[in-house]
């Protein structure tokens, strides 16, 4: 307030040019600059908040909704959202004239709802309904509007069930048979008796995936790798390196472990029936909402709850269930419903793998060009095209990363390393290794300039101390420098992994898939090879599920975007998360070797 | 206006008489302000002293600008020598010459040599790795490395490839002794070095520098960063280093020059002015100039 008066006073004593005074305090730059920073902050929170709410709350399990309309359709199904929208006039005209005709017969089914509508001044709330049965009725989704409902009910036996196929089924529980035969006919007994056996089902139904996944793949990969080695020892012989007694033996062997590996398909495959069998032993009868007696068998049933009822504590466990299927279960139903888990883990190992590239590619090139590099023309120019580079569309680098790495590195590393499997393309096809480095070269200006900085900030204090000490150059960069710059890197690498775990226009071309059969990172198979180098459990040629291209594939590519729309926010509530859980691991990193450089103990 | 050794050579210096020189106050400086050769005024007694450094003829431009004017000087074996003079005159410029640690800044050329203990220092065969390696280091600011005393301490052995525990152990200790600081950082010789006090730093900056006993220690007013009582504790260990190591210290304050120092060099806008004993230096310098200077009456 003080300030305030003796700045009138000092203005007025400028006389006319009291109405710059305001400018020449700055204060609505301050209100400007302040001003944009508050409306981007708003922005921002504003889109966060409405992913992680519509994310988060997708998996809450909601009560099971029963509409009959006034023209006598009966709907049920979940609440999916709800919206105002003005009444056209056409609609309210063909009302009012089907009214009229109504008049006559002495019905008034019409009346109600234009009556309805001119209460509320042409003005309704529509909702839409998942009323799921895509089986029966042919579609997932119902709009009603409130003028046509003439009751809302919710019915106690209302059974919301998630089945592998077609999406939830909404119906009334009826009845539960067990082989075909009806045991029951009361709803409460039914349930009783569908949540006896339901985890068992559950329990032979994740047998059936590992064993479809991890043993059948086990089965196939010796059953592939025996098939090589003969094919091998062919070529051999053709090339004369190898004997006809020596190819029999291979011939003879590798038929052997065919029979072997033929045994345990049928073994895993009888298995397999076995649970089929018993999964589809039991199964609940619903009635549907339009009246029609429709039997589920439990093999196909994943979770079953009456909404309706349910207490508070059992939506939790739902809630928590519906998360936990999320993050570790694989997706089902063209990625709409089911986890993400691989796409998960093929985000991440790209990243991972990607930063093992990036980094010391970066900080190499950076030190090159920081401390050995002589200032002058060329080194600019250097610069200049590394933050050009910085700003090429990323679809570029995914251009040149299947044009350069996949068919022309992958196409020689096939040739070299993985003829014995041509014509099936091993690396000449999109996999986390040509991703990893498309987007390592995407990244790289992030790198090298975050470390460039870092360098520069060394103090040349301590370089000229060290050279003192009788250091070499490397010396020095290696013992005071490179230490030194470290949080620096590491904030260049945190930049680099938040955007290559972001990016998903060039992974499009390099190596995201809508569907990988296995994950590229396997701890069942330990088969992983770059060329001669094992890798062990990372598959580099594998192509992978990643979450940013999900989201993509979910939202534009599925055959029902309405379906998928709850997915595409809960998955991008999860790519967010992964991105910030990266981001917050590195800063703490870089605070502890912060503080290791300033007081910590080492 | 760049000066070349040949027209310092061609002009022969004015061969006056030092006694005569007094009473013309700042003829002689004004005349090195214009550009004229003043030859150093060297005391006899340096040349009775058994000599570990010598300077010979030594010139240094930073690019065009010429910093450093055909420098002759001696630095006597286990004597602490002082460079004195006022801001920009060129004694770190000197000073970093010893150990071409100029070499790292692009611009500088330099025309004639120095030798430590009659080995040149600037002959194209000379591996400077292995010269600096002769030589420590203070620096006016106390620079240590982001690492724990103990590897701060060691450091010029750790790049030697030294690993044996025992020989490490016992240099850091008597390295650390040697600088005075061992009581207060034996107990933490582990933890961060960037974690003790402005004192301290510059006394762990000592032990590294002594830790491969090198022929000659270099001292950039280490002192200059620093309050009165920290200035003290280094001044005491100069003091029991002499005779030990040859020092070579810059310095802005006289006080310091006067109690520390055997040897004294007054230096002036590139040139060597003059050079003696400590206390002749201060009492009874041959020029009027140094003991203008000495006393405060200018720079």
């Amino acid at each position: 307030m003080k300030k305030k008066q003796s700045h009138h006073t000092s203005s007025r004593s400028r006389g006319g040019r009291r109405s710059m005074s305001l400018y020449a305090e700055g204060e609505p730059m301050v209100w400007l600059t302040g001003g944009a920073l508050g409306f981007s902050l708003l922005m921002i929170m504003i889109m966060l908040l409405y992913v992680f709410w519509m994310g988060f709350s997708n998996f809450w399990p909601q009560s099971v909704m029963k509409v009959t309309t006034h023209e006598g359709a009966v709907h049920m199904g979940t609440v999916n959202r709800v919206q105002n929208f003005q009444v056209s006039a056409a609609i309210l005209g063909a009302l009012e004239e089907q009214a009229e005709e109504e008049k006559a017969q002495g019905i008034q089914v019409a009346r109600v709802q234009a009556d309805h509508i001119l209460e509320n001044e042409s003005m309704s709330t529509r909702m839409l309904l998942y009323t799921g049965n895509y089986d029966i009725t042919g579609t997932r989704f119902q709009w009603v509007s409130d003028y046509q409902i003439s009751t809302e009910t919710e019915p106690e036996w209302a059974i919301l069930v998630e089945r592998l196929m077609d999406g939830n089924f909404y119906g009334n529980l009826v009845a539960f048979t067990e082989d075909g035969e009806v045991v029951t006919e009361d709803p409460a007994e039914a349930w009783r008796r569908f949540q006896s056996v339901h985890p068992d089902v559950r329990r032979r139904f994740r047998e059936r995936e590992r064993i479809r996944t991890i043993d059948m793949g086990r089965v196939n990969r010796n059953e592939e790798s025996a098939r090589l080695r003969l094919i091998t020892e062919t070529r051999r012989f053709e090339n004369d390196q190898t004997t006809a007694e020596q190819l029999e033996k291979v011939r003879l062997e590798t038929e052997e472990a065919i029979a072997v590996t033929r045994r345990e398909h049928a073994e895993l495959s009888a298995r397999v029936d076995e649970i089929n069998v018993a999964n589809r032993k039991y199964g609940l009868v619903f009635e549907t909402a339009q009246g029609v007696r429709h039997t589920l068998l439990l093999d196909s049933v994943v979770r079953a709850f009456p909404a309706n009822q349910i207490s508070t504590g059992q939506k939790i466990r739902i809630f928590a269930g519906r998360w936990r299927e999320f993050l570790l279960d694989n997706p089902r139903e063209a990625n709409m419903e089911g986890g993400v888990y691989p796409a998960i883990v093929g985000t991440v190992t790209m990243t991972l793998v990607m930063s093992i590239f990036v980094v010391p590619f970066g900080v190499l090139a950076a030190l090159y060009l920081r401390e050995y590099a002589k200032p002058g023309p060329i080194v600019s120019a250097v610069r200049i095209a590394i933050n050009n580079l910085a700003g090429v569309p990323s679809i570029v680098f995914g251009v040149f990363g299947l044009g350069f790495f996949c068919y022309i590195m992958g196409g020689h590393m096939d040739e070299l390393f993985y003829a014995v499997r041509l014509p099936t393309p091993t690396f000449r096809k999109g996999g986390v290794l040509w991703a990893s480095l498309t987007l390592a070269l995407l990244t790289l200006p992030v790198v090298i300039v975050a470390t460039e900085e870092a360098l520069s900030a060394v103090p040349s204090s301590m370089r000229e101390g060290s050279y003192a000490c009788g250091a070499s150059k490397w010396q020095t960069i290696k013992r005071i420098v490179l230490p030194r710059s470290m949080p620096g890197i590491m904030t260049g690498m945190i930049l680099a992994m938040a955007r290559g775990a972001g990016e998903v226009a060039p992974l499009m071309l390099v190596g995201a898939v809508k569907l990988a059969p296995s994950l590229p990172l396997d701890i069942h198979d330990w088969s992983g090879t770059l060329g001669f180098i094992p890798t062990g459990p990372i598959h580099l040629e594998r192509s992978f599920l990643h979450l940013g291209f999900h989201i993509y594939d979910l939202g534009f590519q599925s055959s029902d975007s309405e379906a998928a729309r709850p997915m595409v926010y809960t998955t991008t509530l999860l790519l967010i998360t992964i991105i910030v859980v990266l981001n917050l691991s590195a800063i703490m990193i870089r605070t502890r070797l912060r503080k290791k450089f300033e007081t910590g103990n080492f | 206006m760049p000066m070349t050794t040949e027209t310092i050579e061609q002009e022969a210096p004015p061969n006056a008489p030092p006694s005569t020189q007094r009473g013309s106050s700042g003829s002689r400086l004004e005349a090195i302000a214009g550009g004229e050769i003043v030859r150093s005024e060297i005391h006899p007694e340096l040349a009775k002293e058994d000599n570990i450094l010598a300077i010979e003829n030594f010139n240094l431009w930073y690019a065009q600008s010429q910093a450093l004017y055909d420098i002759s000087m001696t630095v006597p074996k286990g004597k602490v020598t002082a460079l004195v003079g006022p801001s920009g005159c060129g004694k770190s410029t000197l000073l970093r010459s010893v150990n071409r640690l100029n070499d790292l800044i692009d611009i500088v050329r330099i025309e004639g040599d120095m030798k430590i203990n009659s080995e040149s220092i600037y002959d194209k065969k000379v591996d400077v790795i292995e010269l600096r390696k002769r030589m420590g280091m203070v620096f006016q600011k106390s620079n240590p490395f982001p690492m724990s005393i103990y590897e701060n301490v060691v450091y010029s052995l750790r790049i030697d490839g030294e690993r044996n525990k025992g020989v490490l152990d016992e240099v850091c200790e008597r390295s650390l002794r040697g600088a005075a600081i061992w009581d207060e950082v034996k107990d933490r010789l582990h933890s961060s070095a960037l974690g003790l006090s402005g004192g301290q730093q510059q006394r762990i900056c000592i032990a590294r520098a002594i830790a491969a006993e090198p022929e000659v220690l270099l001292m950039d007013e280490p002192c200059s960063a620093l309050d009165p009582i920290a200035t003290n504790k280094i001044e005491d260990m100069i003091d029991t280093l002499k005779g030990e190591y040859t020092i070579l210290i810059v310095t802005h304050n006289m006080q310091q020059a006067a109690r520390s120092s055997d040897y004294t060099a007054f230096m002036y806008l590139g040139r060597l002015i003059e050079y003696g004993p400590t206390d002749t230096i201060f009492q009874k310098p041959r020029l009027i100039e140094t003991q203008d200077y000495v006393t405060g009456r200018f720079g």
